[in-house]
């Protein structure tokens, strides 16, 4: 740049050695803070595709789990996707807890999977683990798989009675949301 | 480019090496706005608005991209999804007032840019070219603004385009089929939003690709200046990066604190409050406006009254308003004074600053009045004068009129001497 | 060369002609102007200058004023005008925590279905909804209104010239017409179901005084609610619903400037360092 400048033009062959110091500096100060002010912009540019407010704010639901009858599940929905409760049978409980954690993909007892005097409450995203799909069996007639809970009819996922993945390429456990009994009848999810 | 002492781009390192062999793209840079293009010495600030305006073309680009994420073009929601942009969206109202104002800050700097044409005879040979293709931008960019503002579906918005599509119901015969075709419909609906979605959103690239036509025009004989003296030897000139890059970088400083001004502080100065109304097709405004650009052309619009022998009033109107942007298209062959710079043409100048500027300023005026007495007189006078400038006054001035004496060269103009040339020496003219 | 001058002379023709067109336009609208009576506007006030805490490069809300206006606006103005951009959860910007937020969303019921029949209905309030609509749509809100239609607030004092004062203007601003109003122009008289106002563009209004009486609304902060103490706090409570983010857009340009006026120092400092090589030396 100095360079250039001091070749330029004839006139001003005898530049001194200082002068070009301090038009150095100058010109990197100048042109640093044009790339900070770039920088700065990229903020915003960046942070505006980030979920808005509105989307945000529905981010928790409230669901009134009084009316489900044991061995029958609902669909919520929790943040734009497909939430599973079921209240579970004795039987299904029983079942949960006949079959020992260790020996399982993605270990943990129906106990970590529920809230403490609500262990007959499951309460999981619709969402399979493999790539996504909502799997059947929360609605009344559809099939719920091999071991009684949630089967995955994209790629034939099994889910046990605790949402826990049995058989087929689902790597984890039918996630549980961040939860909690409001109430002994509602819970707040998210 | 066409200067025997423009310096040769030089590869540096293997990298640059190897891109100059397969896409000489930093050579092309270098040469288009790097050292290798040779710019006369004397550009005064007048020459900073072509870059200014470059920007505010990104800038538009930019947020409108972004403001394109979040908007919907349906009449039921545009008007909602705009508000959620203004607050709900990070940053989402920032990047509606930087829109919104960076149309008006594109338009002022290409006035500006205009203007500076206009004094200085830019568009003169051997640069005919690049003023056309000026031109071409300018007409494509009140295309895309008027577009833009009936996204947000207000008041302003409807009536805008309901008054500018009804523009063309004037043209005998084929008019209204021509309106109903351009909304889709009889009334602006969701038919015409969609469309104009869709070009406002075409039309900036295109804008884009006739800017980088305008600047490949723009080397063929290199940039103008303010003697209108044509280069003559390499002292004329200065190399583009570092002297006009740093000018440039300055002029957007200061540009871009207005701007911010603006955006920060008086976002809806500009605008008109009946366009935070949502659009209601039966209920018109109490007088419509388009936005502030558009106003001298509005006035040329509203100024023909009466009708005339066998044509009406409203088509007049019509032809005059795209006749006082299409005489810009002739104006090279029009004004054929030798002499470019209004600096040394003594009648030109009378009549630029006293004629023509005034009646701009009268325009503009008459343009975001309401359409009462006495702005359409004054208006009428005023688009009388626009069209005896153009047509009438440059023709005849550049006859009769007697300039006064140029410099040798632009380097005698800065020094106040050419030494080469005095010593005959390096005097070479530009090829 | 010819060519060329033939071209100029079509020029001369053609511009003459615009411009003796546009000025036998001129000379008619002349005559007429001259000898016609100009139609007269009525005669209405500019709004009053009132000083509002979030005037200004500096404003900030006062919070306890958005307070009382909302209030203002919950109790009176929403009996008939929406404020549909706004939602019940905007309302924690105003001061107020989750809980009473809830609860007064709760207090409102917004439409809804019948999670049985499917039936439209109503159910209370969520955070997440907006300020439910007064009518169920235009025609029940023009049937209830004597035809005029209750526009929507939330964009109110952005949607007029110098909006919040005159949102406060006008709110406080219901008299009689004077004599000499009346004597000039006689159809300034209000009609059947209009409410003479200063500061409405013609003069009469379709909506009656809304705010009459001092302690109409009761503000839990103690402030004497006069129709001026209230007209002023709605009127700054819909300038926040008309752009809630006002005050942090002022307090990010700032900074902005701040660095921008920095940097153009810095490219202003750059560019004459670069310039000191090719100005004339003077010998």
């Amino acid at each position: 740049m100095a360079d250039t400048a001091a070749t330029a033009t004839p006139e001003t062959a005898g530049d001194t050695a200082d002068g070009i110091r301090r038009r150095d500096f100058l010109d990197i100060a100048a042109v640093s803070a044009a790339g900070i002010g770039g920088l700065a912009v990229v903020y915003p540019l960046v942070t505006q595709m980030a979920p808005s407010k509105d989307v945000l704010a529905a981010s928790s639901t409230e669901v009134d789990v009084s009316a489900i009858e044991p061995g029958q599940a609902i669909k919520a929905v929790f943040r734009k996707q497909p939430l599973f409760i079921r209240r579970l049978t004795p039987a299904e409980v029983a079942a949960a807890n006949a079959t020992p954690a260790r020996s399982l993909r993605d270990p943990a007892s129906l106990a970590d999977r529920t809230k403490e005097g609500h262990e007959d409450m499951l309460v999981t995203m619709g969402v399979c683990t493999h790539l996504g799909c909502v799997p059947l069996g929360a609605a009344e007639g559809e099939v719920k798989g091999e071991f009684g809970g949630y089967f995955c009819p994209c790629h034939g996922s099994h889910y046990d009675t605790a949402g826990r993945i049995r058989k087929g390429p689902a790597p984890t456990n039918l996630e549980v949301p961040e939860y909690e009994f409001t109430s002994d009848t509602v819970i707040q999810v998210g | 480019m066409s200067f025997p002492w423009a310096k040769e781009y030089a590869p540096t390192n293997g990298v640059t090496k190897f891109l100059d062999e397969k896409l000489p793209l930093p050579r092309l840079v270098y040469n288009a706005v790097g050292a290798g293009y040779p710019v006369p010495r004397n550009l005064s600030y007048f020459w900073n608005f072509g870059v200014l305006a470059g920007f505010f073309l990104v800038v538009q680009i930019v947020t409108g991209v972004v403001l394109a994420m979040h908007y919907a073009a349906n009449a039921q929601v545009a008007f909602a999804t705009t508000e959620h942009i203004m607050r709900d969206v990070n940053w989402g109202w920032m990047m509606r007032y930087a829109h919104a104002n960076g149309a008006s800050f594109f338009f002022i700097v290409i006035y500006l840019h205009i203007f500076r044409g206009l004094f200085y005879s830019s568009y003169k040979a051997p640069r005919e070219m690049i003023w056309l293709l000026g031109v071409v931008i300018f007409l494509l960019m009140m295309a895309t603004a008027f577009m833009g503002y009936v996204l947000p579906w207000g008041q302003m918005s409807f009536w805008g385009a309901k008054v500018i599509t009804g523009l063309f119901g004037a043209i005998p015969v084929v008019g209204e089929p021509i309106q109903v075709w351009l909304l889709g419909g009889f009334a602006p609906d969701n038919a015409a939003l969609n469309r104009f979605f869709s070009l406002h959103f075409l039309l900036p690239f295109v804008i884009a690709g006739v800017v980088i036509l305008h600047i490949w025009a723009l080397h063929i004989p290199g940039s103008s200046n303010p003697t209108g003296v044509e280069v003559k030897s390499e002292s004329d000139t200065l190399p583009f990066h570092p002297y006009y890059t740093a000018k440039d970088g300055f002029g957007l400083g200061i540009a871009l604190l207005l701007f911010f001004t603006m955006v920060f502080f008086l976002p809806n100065a500009l605008g008109h409050p009946d366009n935070y109304i949502e659009a209601n097709p039966l209920s018109t405004p109490a007088h419509i406006v388009p936005e502030w650009y558009f106003w001298p052309f509005y006035a040329i619009l509203r100024a023909f009254t009466v009708d005339f022998l066998f044509f009406p009033a409203k088509l007049l109107g019509v032809i005059a308003m795209f006749g006082s942007i299409l005489v810009w298209f002739i104006l090279p062959w029009l004004d054929k004074s030798p002499v470019r710079s209004g600096h040394y043409r003594p009648l030109f100048r009378k009549f630029f600053w006293f004629g023509l500027i005034p009646a701009m300023v009268v325009l503009f005026i008459c343009g975001g009045a309401p359409a009462e007495e006495p702005y359409v007189m004054l208006s009428q006078i005023a688009t009388a004068y626009y069209f005896l400038h153009f047509l009438v006054i440059l023709p005849i001035v550049g006859q009769i009129e007697k300039s006064e004496p140029l410099p040798y060269s632009i380097t005698e103009a800065v020094l106040g001497s050419d030494k080469k040339a005095v010593l005959g020496e390096n005097t070479t003219p530009a090829v | 060369m010819t060519k060329l001058l033939s071209i100029r002379l079509v020029a001369i023709l053609v511009g003459l002609g615009f411009a003796l067109i546009a000025l036998y336009s001129f000379v008619l609208g002349a005559y007429a102007w001259m000898t016609e009576e100009p139609a007269g506007h009525l005669p209405y006030e500019e709004p009053r200058d009132i000083a509002f805490s979030f005037d200004g490069p500096f404003g900030k809300w006062d919070i306890q004023q958005l307070q009382r206006g909302f209030k203002v606006y919950d109790e009176v103005c929403a009996a008939c005008h929406s404020l549909k951009f706004v939602a019940f959860r905007d309302l924690e910007q105003l001061g107020y925590d989750e809980g009473q937020v809830k609860a007064f969303a709760a207090s409102k019921q917004v439409p809804g279905i019948d999670p049985n029949t499917g039936e439209a209905t109503t159910r209370p309030g969520l955070p997440t909804d907006y300020f439910p609509d007064p009518y169920p749509n235009n025609v029940a809100a023009a049937a209830a209104n004597n035809n005029a239609i209750p526009p929507d607030l939330s964009l109110m004092t952005k949607a007029r010239g110098d909006g919040v004062n005159y949102v406060a203007s006008l709110l406080s601003g219901y008299s009689e017409p004077t004599a000499e109003l009346l004597a000039e122009h006689p159809e300034a008289a209000p009609g059947p179901g209009l409410y003479h106002n200063p500061y409405f563009p013609n003069l009469n209004l379709a909506m009656a005084p809304p705010l009459t009486t001092t302690g109409q609304v009761t503000y839990d902060d103690g402030t004497e609610a006069t129709v001026e103490q209230m007209s002023t706090d709605v009127a700054a409570f819909l300038a926040w619903t008309a752009e809630p983010t006002m005050v942090q857009r002022k307090q990010t340009g700032w900074p902005v400037l701040i660095f921008l006026l920095f940097a153009t120092v810095l490219a202003y400092l750059s560019k004459q360092q670069i310039w000191a090589a090719a100005k004339p030396k003077k010998d």
